[in-house]
């Protein structure tokens, strides 16, 4: 597909076979193809605008050089803007730097990620950077996500929380870090229910597990798939409770994965690890360029 | 009321509604063709705009929507339900053990999620909600060798309606999509008729890549009907529109919570009020806010729209 915006964009200059300064004309013909097809991508309506207009203004006035066309040298403007916007080369990693217990607190939409995304993470900090992690469930709405998450602990070769019934997410929250501190526990992963961005009663309740706790990063995982909803989600999640990183789920469908720059846009919050299947091990750092290919259909 | 030409600009705007309602820019410019033929130039109230615009897009849901109806003759109906991962689909089927058990039905239930972490404890829990027997195997089980099990139980029992849960997969998985058609040749060894509806759950809040997930659900194993999950959220799940218009799969049922009670059957009319629900708006301000939408105005397919 990036082929095929590179052969769009080559075809809007056909015929032209200029060289020189790209005009204001040629490069409004040109974008029209970029708005599509990230509007195919799934890029939200509102970041694609944005984004077209910052890249217009590029592009106009570039000088092309003989050995690349105007299609060419519009494709990777294009290209270098979307990696910029994705957050530039290299990856962030998770920032730890806290008094241990350090807390990682865990939102998002239902069925997004989060309960196995958060087995991921706790399995790569105890493996590679011998960290004691504890996996603590604060979900009380989903049935059998407690034990959910006591599986995938299991799995992962990290304790868990033991489940008591009838608390409050707030009290399991109190507890987690309560057993972190007094067990000696390096990181408290706080995985919660999922909840609708509209959901105003369960955002105010992760307020206060986030007050409760302060964590050191809150994640939003967010699933790969998802179209234009990103940019209520990635609001209502960052008014709320503070978006510190994002994590990509479902990277190893054939989404195009759109939702990844509305993300970045509308939190500000880097895109700090990426999904790529249900098993443990399938937790990758984020790379821009990739993302950038993908969305343009590289 | 404010009245309005009708022109470039105004339905340009309404495009970009539809767009930021998941539609993707070829549906919802086409039906925007076909609306600037009817009405381009014309004097316009917002609550015009809002109605003719959503008889627009119920005409091209209205034949897609189609209930969910048990065949009575069958004992049981078997459902076979699939889909990408955390679609919704063991709460679905929770949610119709207890919408057709209501009718009087005979619901039985099958735990064929063997793979992921809890996930039969998960339909065991619905189990006890809705009071529909679930037949579980042992961890890691075959999930097709426990279908065809619970096809003959079922059968012995005199279920009306046997809903098996599968666990969620992605089409681009060919594995695991070969192990959905294994399930479903297992099963046929019992009742060559069987599965006699293969339902596909989608989260509303998926963009273009559902009609991917469609175009190989439907060719690999022979979806006959779609559910929508989550439209209690925000997303509006214009994705339909494009699905109807490329796939013309029946649409069944909804979900709108995460309660036993949240389902409901698809209602063309209030899917396509829902989702044009604050054009009213569109055509009065100048541009679309750099940000979406605002919060409030958000709620298209609550429990008021699909009574
Ligand atoms: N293919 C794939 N599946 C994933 C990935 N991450 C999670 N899943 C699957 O997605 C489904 C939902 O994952 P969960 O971790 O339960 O999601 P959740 O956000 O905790 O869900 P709720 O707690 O119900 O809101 C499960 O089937 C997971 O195995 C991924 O990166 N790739
Ligand atoms: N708000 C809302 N949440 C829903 C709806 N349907 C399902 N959910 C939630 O979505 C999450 C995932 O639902 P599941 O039924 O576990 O999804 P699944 O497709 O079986 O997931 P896997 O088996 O992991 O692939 C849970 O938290 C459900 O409570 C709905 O209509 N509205
Ligand atoms: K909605
Ligand atoms: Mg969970
Ligand atoms: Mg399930």
């Amino acid at each position: 597909m990036f082929e095929t915006l590179s052969g769009k964009l080559s075809g809007v200059f056909d015929g032209l076979a200029k060289r020189g300064a790209l005009s204001e004309a040629d490069v409004t013909e040109a974008m029209r193809e970029v708005r599509l097809a990230m509007l195919d991508a799934d890029v939200a309506l509102p970041v694609v605008k944005d984004f077209v207009n910052k890249v217009r203004e590029r592009a106009v006035g570039h000088e092309v050089l003989d050995s690349i066309s105007p299609g060419q040298a519009v494709a990777k403007i294009v290209n270098d803007a979307l990696i910029d916007a994705l957050g530039g080369a290299g990856a962030v990693p998770l920032n730890l730097n806290a008094a241990p217990p350090v807390p990682i607190l865990m939102v998002g939409l239902q069925g997004s990620g989060k309960t196995t995304t958060s087995g991921k993470i706790a399995r790569r900090l105890a493996q590679r950077e011998r960290k004691k992690v504890l996996l603590a469930s604060l979900d009380t709405q989903r049935p059998a996500a407690q034990l959910q998450l006591a599986q995938l602990a299991e799995r992962a070769g990290v304790a868990s929380l033991p489940i008591v019934a009838g608390q409050t997410p707030v009290q399991i929250a109190q507890r987690a870090m309560d057993t972190g501190r007094r067990e000696g526990y390096d990181i408290v992963i706080l995985d919660t229910a999922g909840r609708l961005s509209i959901d105003e009663a369960l955002m105010e309740e992760v307020r206060a597990i986030r007050a409760e706790t302060d964590p050191a990063e809150t994640l939003l995982v967010v699933d790969a798939m998802t179209g234009q909803d990103a940019v209520n989600t990635a609001k209502a999640f960052n008014e709320a409770v503070g978006v510190t990183g994002v994590v990509m789920t479902r990277m190893d469908g054939d989404a195009r994965g759109g939702a990844a720059l509305s993300m970045r846009a509308i939190t500000g919050a880097p895109i700090k690890l990426t999904g790529s299947g249900e098993k443990l091990d399938a937790l990758e750092e984020f790379h821009p360029e990739r993302v950038a290919g993908r969305i343009l259909g590289l | 009321f404010t009245r309005r030409k009708l022109d470039d600009e105004a339905l340009e705007e309404l495009e970009d509604l539809l767009i930021s309602a998941d539609l993707g820019p070829n549906v919802a410019e086409k039906v925007i063709d076909s609306f600037r033929r009817a009405k381009f130039g014309k004097e316009v109230t917002d609550e015009e705009v809002r109605q003719a615009l959503a008889e627009e897009i119920a005409n091209i849901l209205q034949p897609v929507a189609i209930p969910f109806e048990p065949d009575p003759k069958l004992k049981p109906h078997v459902v076979l339900v699939v889909g990408v991962n955390g679609t919704g689909k063991t709460t679905t089927i929770g949610k119709m053990a207890r919408f057709y058990g209501e009718q009087g039905k005979k619901v039985m239930m099958v735990a064929g999620d063997t793979f992921r972490a809890a996930a039969v404890e998960q339909l065991q829990v619905w189990g006890e909600r809705t009071g529909a027997p679930v037949i579980a195997g042992k961890p890691n089980a075959d999930a097709a060798g426990l279908a065809f099990e619970a096809l003959k139980r079922a059968t012995a029992e005199g279920a009306d309606l046997l809903l098996v849960d599968t666990a969620g997969r992605l089409h681009n998985k060919s594995a695991l999509m070969e192990e959905l058609a294994k399930i479903i040749r297992v099963m046929r060894k019992f009742d060559e008729t069987a599965p006699h509806s293969v339902l596909l759950v989608l989260d509303a809040t998926t963009g273009q890549n559902a009609v991917e997930q469609v175009r190989v659900f439907k060719e690999l194993v022979n979806v006959t009907g779609l559910v929508v999950t989550k439209l209690d959220g925000s997303a509006r799940g214009g994705i339909v529109v494009a699905l109807a218009d490329a796939f013309g799969l029946p649409v069944h049922l909804v979900g709108v919570g995460e309660q036993a009670d949240d389902l409901r059957p698809f209602s063309a009319e209030a899917f396509a009020r829902g989702l044009v629900g604050d054009s009213i708006k569109v055509i009065e301000r100048e541009d679309i806010p750099a940000e979406g939408q605002e919060k409030g105005t958000e709620l298209p397919q609550s429990e008021a729209e699909h009574p």
